[in-house]
């Protein structure tokens, strides 16, 4: 295996006075889905905000492509080629979704291949093209996040709970969506509570808690192992479909 | 006994406890330590001042709100005393009325411009009253029938507060024992009385609810208190009490126009004295004040004879110019809040 | 818990108020203008009020736009604001006076191009300031609105006195460019040709700057970080530097906005930039605090107001602003078109 797009040793990020992020190891490595996984509130979401520059880490280093980028300001990392879907969504209400997308491609215009491989992705995407995007439903807006973040070709993905709150239905297509990522060769870091999606994407996975890395390993041995889930995160496989 | 008259807020500086004593030695002695009409009409300045900007930290360093107003509720007192003097003829209850009046309605005006913008965001209240004190200082200057417009009003106080009136025969160290010395008791009295008062509301429960909604707001609501409740008292109690001081320089000058109870400079100068003093600390508020007028008063002067020293240079003589002290005033305002947001009190304090 | 299902939300049971809303701050503009037309006994002296008033509200507005977006953009309230428009006035109408044979010449040609000449070196001169004023004074206090409330006044207090010192204490008259004295009669109405012109200008700004905002990417990246900074950042554009434009162009325009006001007056002072924020601060406030349609629109409700209310009751005019601040924060608390915040 080569070495890893993404490395993040002894990261520890501290929001005000908490010490959110207690020393974070995790690799990411190319071309797969890495899962980082774990209850709520044990740092996952200040994870990837780390690693975007929107929390500082006060200790230890942040090497994407073995440069380290723990002291980079958020634009400059996201130039970098690292595409963020936060957990909120960071959409553009006041924009038309039609302005989101020409916002999210940094480089210059739309590549119009690009975006015609899109609408097969999201073919309901055409569809509120040019609507306001804080009229979209949940799921619309949803998509559109991913959609952002893939018109155009990033190193690197960070993905904060694609599936949340969504209908079974729009699950499955998003978790299509990461999947022609995933085969297109993109390497991604998800966050995601969805068990059955995390089995089905995730090639290897991460398991924290209370700020730091409990667990790291194939996502298979995981996915097959109750006894080490209930162990990790206090649920059994059955509680969580 | 000290510390229960202090409300246990101690100097908590050897040299800032100095200074304060001095402060108050020379202010409690003022009449017989400098004698002159000058120089006791600064001393009574003083007083009222540091009742005013102490009033107005009470807003600014412990509620975190900024106003613009405060010399509207200063002059809502002042218009109070002059109208009542005027209308219901010289007279203590005349004094009276009209102090309360214009206190009453001071904090009742405060209290409708807290509900309309404190509610949405307290960076509202600091656009609105700017807006809302301007207006009113445009209305005082238009209603010149009322207010006597921009010449102001005079009127007449009670005999006992006038310099006619002697209670006693002869001369105290060379001070003449009339009115003019009952009335600056009075003020100084009044202005000991309400800035022990203020003291007290800081370190009172109510108080610390203030201060930990400056801190943290949300984490203060989260706990359960309603911080808009919290922010709209303090800023009626900070404008009852500036109409009070108001009221008091009303009775002292026996005179209110806009030029010395609302006008803008007025506010801009409050301003400085609380932030060079020091924020949220109550004894910058006497440190301010008391250095702010005695340099209005006499490094101007200072300035005049440096400004004729460069005579003949290019640009200095005018920026030297006494006229222009509020140049340097704001730039030293502004370092002010850069590097020492706690003003002079804060670094005496902090023991450098 | 999941979302609601997928399909397009349908409008059709909308009521008629409901679909009204978006659109009930412009329709108050028009109400004001019917309003006046009742209220101000004759149809001429109407016109010649709307038309004054338009151009004051279009005067406020240029001055106020840049104060509200770059408090959307980056949450900073600047109370030195009103120093740009001093300072703006200043050079101008010393560009003006300087160009006095130009200016004085009854050729529009001369005059309007003595006219650009002020209008570019105020505005040149007042981005310059910008740049400088948010390096020196606003940068170091982000994030504090406190601070920055205090050391922008701080700064205003400093550029009003640096304004003395280099043009003198006294006030500076000024008359208006030979072809623009006077007014045009129309349908019986006397409209004077410089608040027409200032009409124009305005109206040309206003649309320049709902181009940009709406048609170029500058002005996409400016109206998603007004709503979502954090996010324009991670989508990799440098926010810090679009904030410090939008700085220099609101500087800019407040420049533009203070020669305008000057000859306007006809007089200017150190202090006219701190009493146009009284007029500014209401028009950013009722129309809310970060939209540009909502200052404009607050702008020209200001203005209209003003000029109705000075002609039938003339004490009232400058608490009528007051009232109608009022009467739209009670109506809308966040101003007429409150700006959607992520955070």
């Amino acid at each position: 295996m080569s070495d890893p797009i993404l490395t993040l040793s002894g990261v520890k990020t501290n929001i005000a006075q908490y010490h959110i992020l207690q020393g974070v190891d995790l690799s990411v490595p190319r071309g797969q889905v890495t899962m980082l996984l774990g209850r709520n509130g044990v740092g996952k979401t200040t994870t990837l905000r780390t690693i975007i520059g929107h929390w500082r880490a006060h200790e230890g280093s942040i090497l994407f492509d073995g440069e380290d980028i723990s002291r980079l300001p958020t634009p400059a990392i996201a130039r970098l080629g690292i595409g963020f879907v936060p957990e909120d969504m960071g959409i553009f209400a006041d924009l038309t979704v039609e302005e989101n997308m020409i916002l999210a491609a940094v480089s210059g215009p739309i590549n119009s291949a690009r975006l015609d491989w899109l609408f097969t992705v999201f073919p309901a995407l055409k569809t509120f093209w040019k609507k306001d995007a804080g009229t979209l439903s949940g799921g619309q807006k949803q998509m559109l996040t991913i959609a952002r973040a893939m018109i155009e070709e990033r190193r690197l993905y960070l993905i904060d709970e694609p599936t949340k709150g969504l209908a079974p239905a729009i699950i499955s297509t998003m978790a299509r969506a990461l999947r022609e990522l995933k085969d297109q060769g993109a390497s991604i870091l998800l966050v995601e509570q969805n068990f059955s999606v995390a089995r089905a994407l995730g090639d290897s996975a991460n398991v924290m808690d209370d700020g730091r890395m409990t667990w790291s390993g194939e996502m298979q041995e995981l996915a097959t192992n109750a006894d080490l889930q209930e162990r990790l995160m206090g649920l059994s496989l059955e509680a969580h479909q | 006994m000290l510390t229960k008259l202090l409300s246990g807020d101690m100097p908590r500086s050897p040299l800032l406890a100095l200074i304060l004593i001095a402060i108050l030695i020379g202010l409690a002695f003022a009449p017989f330590l400098f004698p002159g009409v000058r120089s006791i009409d600064t001393a009574a300045r003083i007083c009222v001042f540091i009742v005013l900007v102490a009033s107005y930290d009470l807003m600014l360093g412990y509620g975190g709100i900024v106003s613009f107003a405060h010399t509207m509720f200063f002059g809502l007192g002042a218009y109070g005393v002059a109208l009542a003097s005027t209308h219901m003829g010289r007279g203590f209850d005349a004094l009276f009325v009209g102090a309360l009046s214009g206190a009453l309605l001071a904090a009742l005006l405060a209290f409708v411009i807290g509900l309309f913008s404190l509610r949405v965001r307290a960076i509202f209240f600091a656009m609105i009253t700017l807006a809302v004190a301007s207006a009113v200082a445009v209305l005082v200057s238009q209603l010149s029938g009322l207010t006597g417009g921009e010449d102001g009003l005079s009127y007449k106080i009670p005999r006992e507060l006038g310099p006619a009136f002697k209670f006693a025969d002869g001369s105290l160290f060379g001070v003449k024992m009339n009115g003019k010395l009952l009335k600056y008791y009075l003020i100084f009295g009044s202005c000991l009385a309400l800035f022990l008062l203020m003291l007290r509301i800081v370190h009172s429960p109510f108080g610390r609810v203030l201060l930990a909604i400056r801190e943290n707001d949300f984490r203060a609501e989260a706990i359960g208190y309603r911080v808009v409740h919290y922010r709209v008292a303090a800023t009626c109690l900070s404008a009852f009490i500036a109409a009070l001081a108001g009221a008091l320089y009303a009775i002292w000058l026996r005179y209110v126009g806009p030029d010395t109870s609302l006008s803008m400079e007025i506010m801009i100068d409050i301003l400085l004295m609380v932030v060079i003093g020091g924020m949220g600390t109550m004894y910058g508020a006497v440190i301010g004040a008391t250095l702010f007028i005695l340099a209005q008063n006499y490094l101007q002067n200072l300035m005049g004879s440096a400004a004729s020293a460069v005579e003949g240079l290019p640009l200095l003589p005018d920026l030297l110019n006494p006229d222009r002290w509020l140049l340097w005033l704001g730039v030293l305002f502004i370092l002010s809040v850069y590097f020492f947001p706690t003003g002079i009190v804060g670094r005496l304090r902090s023991g450098k | 818990m999941s979302a609601a299902p997928d399909h397009s939300p349908t409008m059709a049971q909308a009521s008629l108020s409901q679909r009204l809303a978006p659109y009930a701050p412009v329709l108050l503009v028009f109400a004001l203008m019917a309003f006046g037309l009742i209220a101000i006994p004759s149809t001429s002296s109407w016109l010649t009020l709307t038309v004054s008033g338009l151009a004051m509200g279009m005067m406020i507005f240029i001055m106020a736009s840049g104060l509200t977006l770059v408090f959307g953009l980056m949450d900073v309230i600047n109370f030195g604001h009103g120093a740009f428009v001093s300072v703006g006035a200043f050079v101008g109408v010393s560009l003006l006076l300087l160009l006095e044979n130009m200016t004085g010449a009854p050729s529009l040609a001369l005059n309007l191009t003595a006219m650009m000449v002020a209008i570019i070196g105020a505005m040149a001169a007042t981005a310059l300031m910008g740049w400088a004023f948010e390096k020196v004074i606003v940068k170091p206090v982000y994030g504090h609105h406190l601070k920055q409330i205090l050391v922008t006044m701080g700064g205003l207090i400093v550029v009003e006195q640096l304004i003395i010192v280099l043009w003198g204490p006294e006030e500076i008259y000024i008359t208006r460019p030979e072809a623009l004295k006077g007014a045009v009669t129309f349908f019986g109405a006397a409209l004077e040709k410089y608040r027409l012109v200032a009409v124009g200008i305005g109206a040309v700004v206003f649309l320049a700057m709902r181009w940009i905002l709406r048609r170029t990417k500058i002005g996409l990246i400016v109206r998603a970080g007004v709503e979502n900074g954090e996010m324009v950042e991670a989508l990799g554009y440098r926010l810090r530097l679009v904030f410090v434009g939008v700085f220099l162009a609101g500087s800019a325009l407040a420049g533009l906005g203070g020669v305008l006001w000057g000859l306007y007056q006809e007089v200017i002072t150190a202090h006219m930039g701190n009493q146009s924020m009284i007029l500014i601060f209401i028009v950013v406030i009722i129309g809310g605090l970060g939209s540009v349609e909502g200052c404009f629109i607050g702008a020209l409700l200001v203005g209209l107001l003003q000029n109705y209310v000075a002609f039938l009751e003339p004490k009232v005019a400058l608490i009528s602003n007051i009232g109608l601040m009022v009467a739209i924060l009670m109506w809308r608390p966040m101003g007429m078109i409150p700006v959607v915040k992520a955070k």
